[in-house]
């Protein structure tokens, strides 16, 4: 039994990941093929994994409700979008959800007028709680900190017109902190992730890294 | 007290909103369709989410839930329609059940089905064992994918910029000095980021370098997503005066 529960994932993990490493190096249309072809069950894992979440969420809101723990009620409406999301999705204009997509039905009206305006405001709400954490942070105290405020200001100075009307050097000092020092700073992290990522891939593949695996036997 | 002054001021606002639209629609400044109640949901929601900012109180909560419930709902179908529809239900599901169906079955995507249900089973206690023959394909898999990919596309095309000649003809005298300057700030910041090796004498002074690039990155970082969420608070504010009050053309 130990063989099927961490064995078998092992060699599975090290099957495909050589596989799949091997696959780039060899120009062939079948090695393109399986490219294809694990790509799209790769996309059907990840549809199945979806309703993991889902279920999760509903578990959680449910826990809620039912013991009844504060500001249970607001729950209630998690569930409520949900399932007005999923009813007029599954209807899909009438012509069910084993159609093509239809454009123009009441799914697409939930996500352009509930879906986008919460999600955008959600979002620009952050430039207050931005402002304020910046506020607090950004305090000169060290030469670092100052390098970072100055930094920080001159990029958003140079992409408003006030930033041009100060002075017409703002916009261009922003252009160029962008272009060099930032570039730089990135290409480093960048690089750095990089060498990382394929380190653990490495480590995944040859099976050293098993955290996937989660706990237990 | 306090509370319920709170308590009068959502009943107040709310009482307010519910006013301003029947004064919009009755001047016909929204119309009487699913889409001027439309913009009255969303803006509804807009001012609900804002309210936030003077402080946490039940119109936001009931925003935020229902955020929460909707995209959790639009997933749900838009994977359905994206992923599984095209990918598994048409090609396997309807040639299987259908003898009206043109095509065979595709039976090579039992495989990935099987994986898929395998991951479901995450939540029995006696079969979640199953799940990590999934986790195990999908982790090999993008390890196997990422390998050569990222030293192709992300080490390999990163350096190449980065060695790039101060002079091969045809550069400014600055251009010169900004490859220089990118080259010492790559070289600066990976050497920050080497920990196996006391930062002390020349490693010490060059990571103190990367030091400031990275903080100068980051507060360009800063401030260009602040001026993002800005842009994004203009859109919504443009949403509440235009489209939903019609005081802007």
């Amino acid at each position: 039994m130990n063989f099927l529960k961490r064995t078998v994932p092992l060699v599975i993990a090290f099957v495909m990941g050589v596989l799949m490493t091997m696959q780039y190096y060899i120009p062939s249309r079948y090695s393109q093929n399986l490219l294809e072809v694990v790509t799209r069950w790769d996309r059907i894992i990840a549809g199945f994994a979806v309703f993991i979440g889902a279920y999760s969420l509903f578990h959680l809101h449910w826990t809620r409700i039912k013991r009844r723990v504060e500001g249970w009620g607001y729950s209630v409406f998690v569930y409520f979008g949900a399932i007005i999301t999923l009813i007029f999705g599954c209807l899909n204009g009438g012509k069910f959800f084993w159609s093509d997509k239809q454009d123009g039905t009441m799914f697409d009206w939930l996500y352009f007028y509930v879906q986008v305006p919460a999600g955008a405001t959600i979002f620009s709400i952050l430039a207050f709680f931005i402002a304020s954490a910046a506020y607090r942070t950004f305090r000169a105290r060290t030469r670092e900190s100052t390098v970072l405020l100055v930094a920080a200001v001159l990029v958003m100075l140079g992409r408003v017109p006030i930033g041009n009307y100060i002075s017409h050097y703002i916009p261009a000092i922003a252009d160029w902190i962008m272009a060099v020092p930032n570039l730089a700073a990135k290409r480093g992290i960048l690089l750095g992730v990089s060498l990382g990522a394929v380190a653990t891939s490495l480590k995944i593949i040859i099976g050293i890294e098993r955290s996937y695996l989660g706990g237990g036997d | 007290m306090r509370r319920d002054t709170n308590f009068f001021i959502l009943i107040g606002t709310v009482g307010l909103f519910v006013l301003a639209n029947i004064i919009l629609m009755a001047f016909g400044k929204l119309p009487f369709s699913s889409d001027g109640f439309g913009i009255i949901l969303g803006a509804g929601i807009t001012l609900a989410i804002y309210s936030f900012l003077y402080q946490d109180n039940p119109a936001f909560k009931i925003a935020e839930n229902l955020y929460v419930g909707v995209s959790l709902g639009y997933t749900i179908i838009i994977t359905w329609f994206n992923f599984l529809k095209p990918d598994l239900y048409e090609p396997l599901i309807v040639p299987l059940f259908s003898s009206a169906a043109e095509k065979s079955p595709q039976y090579a995507l039992l495989c990935p089905s099987l994986l898929g249900l395998f991951m479901l089973l995450r939540f029995s206690r006696k079969l979640s064992w199953l799940s990590r023959w999934t986790f195990a394909f999908v982790v090999g898999l993008g390890a196997g994918i990422s390998i050569p990919r990222v030293i192709s596309a992300f080490i390999l095309q990163q350096i190449k910029p980065s060695l790039h000649p101060v002079f091969s003809g045809g550069e400014t005298f600055l251009s010169s000095i900004n490859t220089l300057i990118i080259l010492l700030g790559v070289i600066s910041v990976l050497i920050y980021f080497i920990f196996s090796v006391e930062h002390k004498g020349a490693i010490g002074k060059m990571s103190k370098i990367g030091i400031w690039f990275l903080m100068i990155s980051f507060g360009a970082s800063f401030g260009y997503t602040v001026m993002g969420r800005l842009s994004l608070l203009i859109g919504r504010i443009q949403f509440l005066l235009k489209d939903w009050l019609g005081i802007l053309q």
